[in-house]
């Protein structure tokens, strides 16, 4: 804002100089600046060109294999956990696709979790009660200050060291074990009536959105406030309870039961999983919370008096006053964390988790070859992380200051 | 004039990047003339290659370092070692980081061709084994079904192991981790039912890293085969040459009865074998590019392979390792020097 009146004024005085002389073609700015692009460009091709043939002489000549050919073959190694089915048997493409949605998984639930602890967090060191404000304060500055692969070493040590083996299983609640295997836990059965929740619940979402939409539009046009987020509450929540109560209200579960060396059946949580999203979250939130901070803090005091003079409750002026101007603050440097959650997640390897880095670093190991082995690694994190960013930069124009 | 010069300076640039050669010069010029051999090794195994409590790698593979520095240089000290993991290794001999990877690595056929690597010779003869606890009451590795299992990344060990349960068509879970000593203490802490590795690491674990090493038990099958031994990379075949003698002149000088305490004497013996091993009587030297006295210098200085394996491994070191498939031809094993001559 500040500069443009600057700018504007840069560009009034500039249009009147006539131009200069016109002398020989070397002297003209306009082709001097062209030719110094050439000549950068030139230069970088050439970097590129000479740092790839040097590359593929030096494989060649050495006998190193090229090529993604490896991809169709068999893999031969098997994964310690995943969310598609895979055996040895199957391709190294199969392998390194079960990596990325392990990746994907803990990026993503990661995400969330940070989000939501980092912003509780960054709302209590701003709380007036001085012993929440004060304990939020410790939690930033401690996990923010110690490496993250440290932190990941300490919460796997604290998994495999200090829990029970899993004959002597800790069981908090009925069905749930807790022992260094990991979390077990009973899972819904698989049964009509769970089906049908799921596909209630997911119906429920979408009209839940479609009547904020339609109660937003109502209430710019013609001023009159809808119950909306009470009604999406009910229709989220009630519709598959409906569907569950309509089939019998059946209640099956697949529990986990000790048979041999582990629990068989049920859900798991492997201890690398939980090592790794409990580093990854705990420490993350860590920055989030001042992020949350520091855009709250960053909206103008009079925002607040003003909202509260004009009759709003606390609580309302938090979320229409405060929350949506804060958050046009907090959603760039938001959008770091988030990439930061997903490429942190690559210190999977030092505690065993499955991931992409995991296991392409095992297949380039396998078939040797590292040039293409790092070039999958790299395309995958940079997909990932440009597909963030475009999300976020999307919500970020979304929320952006309207000006009428 | 300035844009002139700008493209004089450009036209150079292009030229001289055109002009580089595009492959590094010969491994044996450039390790001479660096002075130097640069050896990758295992990050820590007992008895193959680990630092002991004053900072000096020792071990079976770091004598295989130490035999090549002393048959080029006269001097075993003549080494810079550098630290691998197992997903590190084969990548840091391509590029040129190492000049030979004596790293407890099996020779497989895709490692000896594909991945642009020359398998050198065997320095251990070993196979995969589990390592479990004696309590869990399992007797063979059979009874693993179910199991979780811990194994170091990048290793042929990996594929063995998803190999043998898929044969034998029962399961397991693997915890695959990147740095053996990280594997090793995840084991420990009983996050694994089974530790599975080379019977000869699983050994140096049990008796180096459990706090109670009678707690533990190998279990009696052996999975696999495992030559061991050093790798160079394809392109100077001079440089495997004295990798492989020095290998050679370690074997026959045990076969010959020359060790590091005798060698003196035993150059002045009659046997024109001997005569020959120690350059005594012919240089053998010449034709690998080095001194006469190379094979002298190896065993004077590092001993022969009886030496180095009982001092490692064997009957002089906590692991205690029988000789078995790595005793000379000569009383029951495989280890066979070629002759030099």
């Amino acid at each position: 804002m500040a500069a443009s009146p600057a700018k504007t004024g840069a560009q009034a005085t500039a249009a009147p100089i006539p131009r200069p002389p016109r002398g020989v073609f070397w002297n003209d700015p306009q082709v001097r600046g062209i030719f110094y692009q050439v000549v950068a460009l030139a230069l970088v091709g050439t970097l590129v060109w000479w740092l790839a043939s040097n590359t593929i002489d030096n494989l060649s000549s050495r006998h190193i294999a090229t090529g993604f050919g490896f991809l169709g073959r068999e893999a031969g190694f098997s994964i310690g956990e995943q969310t598609i089915a895979y055996s040895p048997a199957d391709s190294y493409f199969r392998a390194l696709l079960v990596g990325v949605l392990n990746t994907l998984l803990v990026a993503v639930i990661g995400i969330v979790m940070a989000t939501v602890i980092g912003t509780v967090i960054g709302i209590a060191r701003l709380s007036k009660n001085w012993l929440i404000a004060k304990l939020a304060s410790v939690y930033v500055e401690v996990v923010r200050n110690i490496p993250l692969l440290l932190q990941l070493f300490f919460w796997y040590t604290i998994i495999t060291e200090m829990l029970p083996a899993p004959r002597d299983s800790l069981n908090p609640l009925p069905g749930w074990f807790l022992s260094n295997r990991g979390l077990k836990f009973p899972i819904p059965a698989h049964e009509f009536a769970y089906d049908l929740a799921m596909v209630c619940f997911a119906l429920g979402l979408v009209l839940a959105i479609a009547i904020s939409h339609w109660a937003r539009k109502r209430r710019d046009a013609t001023g009159r406030h809808f119950p909306g987020a009470t009604v999406s509450a009910a229709l989220i929540v009630g519709l598959p309870v409906a569907a569950w109560l309509a089939c019998g209200a059946p209640l099956t579960f697949n529990a986990p039961l000790l048979k041999g060396f582990n629990f068989v059946g049920g859900g798991s949580l492997t201890p690398e999983f939980m090592a790794l999203l409990l580093g990854l979250v705990i420490y993350t939130a860590g920055f989030i919370a001042e992020i949350v901070r520091s855009g709250i803090q960053a909206v103008d005091k009079g925002q607040t008096e003003a909202s509260l003079a004009l009759g709003l409750t606390k609580g309302q002026t938090l979320r229409l006053i405060v929350m949506p101007q804060a958050l046009r603050v907090i959603v760039p440097p938001m959008t770091s964390q988030y990439l930061n959650i997903t490429k942190n997640s690559t210190l999977a390897v030092a505690i065993g988790y499955p991931d992409i880095v995991s296991v392409a670093n095992t297949t380039l190991n396998q078939t040797g070859q590292a040039i293409e082995g790092v070039a999958i690694i790299m395309a995958v994190f940079l997909t990932i992380s440009l597909a963030i960013a475009a999300f976020m930069n999307w919500y970020n124009s979304h929320i952006a200051l309207v000006e009428r | 004039m300035k844009s002139r010069h700008f493209l004089a300076l450009a036209g150079a640039v292009c030229a001289v990047s055109l002009a580089m050669p595009a492959f590094a010069g010969p491994t044996f010029d450039a390790i001479k003339a660096r002075g130097q051999v640069v050896c990758g090794v295992n990050t820590g195994v007992a008895g193959f290659s680990a630092p002991d409590s004053r900072g000096e790698w020792k071990g079976i593979d770091v004598d295989i370092c130490r035999a090549t520095a002393a048959a080029l240089f006269s001097d075993a000290k003549k080494v810079k070692y550098v630290g691998l993991t197992a997903a590190q290794r084969f990548t840091a001999l391509q590029s040129g980081e190492v000049d030979v990877l004596a790293r407890n690595t099996t020779g497989t056929l895709t490692r000896d061709t594909a991945l642009g690597l020359n398998f050198v010779g065997v320095n251990y003869y070993d196979g995969q084994g589990f390592l479990v606890a004696k309590k869990l009451n399992v007797k063979n590795a059979k009874d693993l079904n179910g199991a979780t299992i811990c194994v170091q990344q990048g290793t042929t060990t990996e594929l063995n192991l998803a190999d043998y349960f898929r044969a034998n068509n029962i399961s397991f879970k693997p915890v695959v981790i990147e740095k053996v000593e990280e594997a090793v203490s995840t084991f420990f802490s009983g996050r694994c039912d089974a530790f599975t590795s080379d019977a000869s690491q699983l050994a140096a674990t049990r008796s180096t890293a459990a706090s109670n090493p009678d707690d533990y038990v190998i279990l009696p099958e052996i999975i696999s085969k495992e030559p061991l031994g050093p790798m160079v990379r394809h392109g100077d075949d001079q440089w495997f040459d004295l990798v492989k003698w020095s290998l050679m002149a370690m074997l026959e000088a045990e076969e010959y009865g020359i060790t590091s305490q005798n060698v003196d004497q035993m150059a002045k013996s009659d046997n024109p074998n001997i005569k020959r091993i120690l350059g005594v009587s012919d240089d053998m030297g010449k034709a690998l590019g080095v001194d006469a006295k190379w094979a002298y210098n190896i065993v004077k200085q590092v001993g022969n392979y009886g030496e180095s394996f009982d001092r490692n491994v064997g009957a002089g070191s906590p692991l205690k390792l029988e000789r078995g498939l790595n005793a000379l031809w000569t009383k029951g094993g495989l280890m066979y020097g070629w002759p030099i001559r």
